[in-house]
């Protein structure tokens, strides 16, 4: 059973599987950690999950043209980012409570719309796989199925690790970011906007978690239907925690959590004696002894949660 | 003598008039129609467990008519506890004949709400258990006979000698199901091995089309699977142009000429028995199985799979039929060892 085991763990089939579980995870996550840098916490990932998964499958549905179903997606994301940023930014409401009201207005809604424009679930062409030419073919440990033979979202998902990394650390428009989470009324005084910060990280990471929504009805799953996203953005909300705010921490989280996922997968078939219910307990119970390991290194911004009064 | 001729005419026109309420079936025999209640925990166009639901009370009302028979339907309430509100609310009102809780998830909800209505007749599946209350009837489905006639046409269509399962959590129904399409496999063909993959989940569209996919990287060439996430898989099949095997509902629009055969619900069949036993008198205490035998479960052949081509719809008609057949009349036994029949489960659906 043991050689079992290890043997699922390095089998190339899983490491493909990771990388495409985790997308759906970066994307939001990574549009989290944007908010949450700057001290907005959005636990209405989920619901702008659904909402993108719905208006891009449905962009897809009705046109066949797949960048309308990602920029439907990117617009009912942004603007479901842009109604949580006028609640918690403007309105000053309770984070965690208006999160949950995004949260269950994108879920009903989508629903709604499903059943009303759409009816009975029905498959879509999505985004077709990619083979990156003169690199899928690796057969060395199976490198170029892992890597390089994936759909498009897969590597823009990727792509936005390092994108996020620099803007964050690396540009004014981070640093005005950092600062807003960590101290506002120090940004302030300095002339940076913390309203207008606030505004825009939010919309980004309403956009970002519509392209996560997205990324699984249009290129992962190719088909919509109630609660499609089954929880994933209130997974990709930990994933921020667990990545200490940084995104190649979230990113680190996305990759253990899915891979720990499509083991439990590759172990119900591979080593089917070991209880299926054990397997399914498995991410979630490395992702909180993870959580325990990460606490030490976390960068919490202290503005996170709390909105600003100026003066 | 007049008189009395006027009286004997209203005589036997009142005796005409009772007699004809007797030939009426019974589901006209009531003042105004009958009104059922249902909720169930994932959406009525699922292709599988709710919409096997929606279905049959559709399928009712065509029949009956919509004067005489009215439904209203709660779907998507896998939230057990906005299911108990509609639940209550429904009781509480005295507006419904039948009040229909479709998982098994809502079993302790009924258990605790049935014995403060007792004049409500309360229906819930997939279970045989009524708590021994008189006003619950319970209803589950013999979901391994599909599942064997399934598994036994599947072994002939692979040809890695590999068939992958997606299950649910492994309880009810999704049990049996996936009990009886090994069982269907391995009397054709013990030779070809059937990977199943419990993801935990009835909903969890995601991790079962990962689970799909793992179960392709690992050979399979056929796949199945049972619960509303197959969309998901179904998808995968058809992208990798895979036979898949079907239950609960038709999913043919869905799995387009991928899709092979199909076990369809007639949740019908009993609830036209409840509705009789309610409108005689009787509001619960019992349970029902539907089944090949009782007409509750059919096989139904993907149209799109055959195309145009007669001669091989019929001749896989006739092995369908056949299997079918067997079933009924007892000739193939589904767990020839007793000690491996499945038994009944408290299942949690949704």
């Amino acid at each position: 059973m043991i050689d079992d085991i290890i043997g699922t763990v390095f089998k190339a089939s899983v490491a493909a599987s990771t990388i495409r579980l985790a997308t759906p995870y970066i994307f939001a996550s990574l549009g989290e950690t944007l908010g949450q840098r700057s001290g907005v916490l959005n636990l209405g990932v989920d619901g702008i999950m659904l909402m993108g998964a719905f208006f891009g499958y449905y962009a897809v549905l009705t046109t066949e043209s797949l960048i309308l179903g990602v920029l439907a997606a990117l617009f009912i994301g942004g603007l479901m980012g842009l109604a949580m940023a006028f609640i918690s930014v403007t309105l000053k409401a309770e984070q965690g409570i208006s999160g949950i009201g995004v949260y269950l207005f994108g879920l009903g809604m989508s629903e709604l719309l499903f059943q009303e424009f759409v009816g009975t679930p029905q498959s879509v062409d999505g985004f077709p796989r990619i083979s990156i030419p003169g690199l899928s073919d690796l057969q060395f440990l199976g490198l170029g199925d892992i890597f390089f033979n994936h759909n498009l979202l897969v590597y823009v998902a990727f792509a936005l690790v390092p994108m996020t990394a620099f803007v964050l650390n690396r540009t004014n428009f981070g640093l005005m970011i950092r600062a807003v989470g960590q101290n506002p009324e120090a940004a302030d005084a300095m002339g940076v906007s913390v309203t207008r910060v606030r505004y825009l990280t939010v919309t980004l990471g309403g956009m970002l978690a519509g392209l996560a929504g997205a990324s699984l009805s249009i290129a992962l799953l190719n088909v919509f239907q109630q609660n499609l996203t089954a929880g994933q953005g209130f997974i990709a909300v930990a994933l921020v925690y667990f990545g200490g705010w940084r995104p190649y921490g979230v990113l680190l989280g996305a990759m253990l959590f899915s891979f720990v996922n499509a083991l439990q997968l590759q172990i119900g078939i591979s080593a089917p004696e070991i209880p299926s219910e054990f397997a399914v307990m498995a991410p979630y119970v490395v992702t909180i002894i993870a959580l325990m390991f990460a606490s030490k290194r976390r960068e919490r911004p202290d503005a996170l949660t709390v909105p600003f009064e100026r003066g | 003598m007049a008189k009395l001729s006027t009286h004997k005419t209203l005589i036997v026109m009142l005796i005409l008039a009772m007699l004809s309420i007797g030939l009426v079936p019974t589901a006209f025999a009531q003042d105004g129609p009958f009104r059922v209640a249902a909720v169930a925990p994932s959406a009525t166009n699922d292709l599988a467990f709710s919409q096997s639901m929606f279905d049959a009370l559709t399928k009712i009302q065509e029949e009956l008519g919509e004067d005489n028979f009215e439904f209203v339907f709660q779907d998507g309430t896998f939230i057990v506890d906005d299911a108990a509100v509609a639940l209550r609310d429904w009781a509480s009102s005295g507006d419904f004949d039948l009040v229909i809780a479709h998982g098994s998830q809502f079993g302790s909800i009924l258990e605790e709400l049935a014995p403060e209505f007792p004049e409500v007749s309360f229906a819930w599946g997939t279970d045989q258990n009524t708590f021994g209350l008189d006003n619950v009837f319970a209803y589950t489905a013999a979901a391994e006979q599909g599942g064997y006639i399934n598994g036994a046409i599947a072994a002939g269509m692979t040809e890695t000698g590999v068939i992958g399962v997606v299950g649910p959590i492994e309880v009810g129904d999704a049990k049996l199901y996936v009990d009886g399409f090994v069982a269907g496999v391995a009397a054709t063909n013990p030779d070809v091995t059937v990977n199943v993959t419990w993801i935990q989940s009835f909903s969890d569209v995601p991790l079962a089309t990962e689970a799909a996919e793992t179960l392709i990287a690992n050979d399979a060439d056929v796949l199945t699977g049972t619960a509303q996430m197959v969309v998901g898989p179904i998808a995968v099949a058809t992208e990798n142009d895979l036979p898949w095997f079907g239950t609960q509902s038709s999913q043919a629009d869905l799995a387009g000429d991928d899709g092979v055969l199909f076990q369809i619900y007639r949740w019908d069949v009993v609830l036209k028995d409840m509705i009789e036993q309610i409108q005689n008198g009787t509001l619960g205490g019992e349970s029902f199985v539907i089944s090949l035998e009782n007409g509750g479960i059919e096989m139904e052949i993907d149209p799109d799979r055959f195309g145009d081509d007669a001669d091989a719809l019929a001749a896989f008609e006739e092995q369908v039929n056949a299997l079918v057949d067997g079933i009924v009349s007892g000739e193939i036994v589904i767990f020839p060892d007793e000690a491996a029949e499945p038994a009944a489960t408290e299942e949690v659906e949704g």
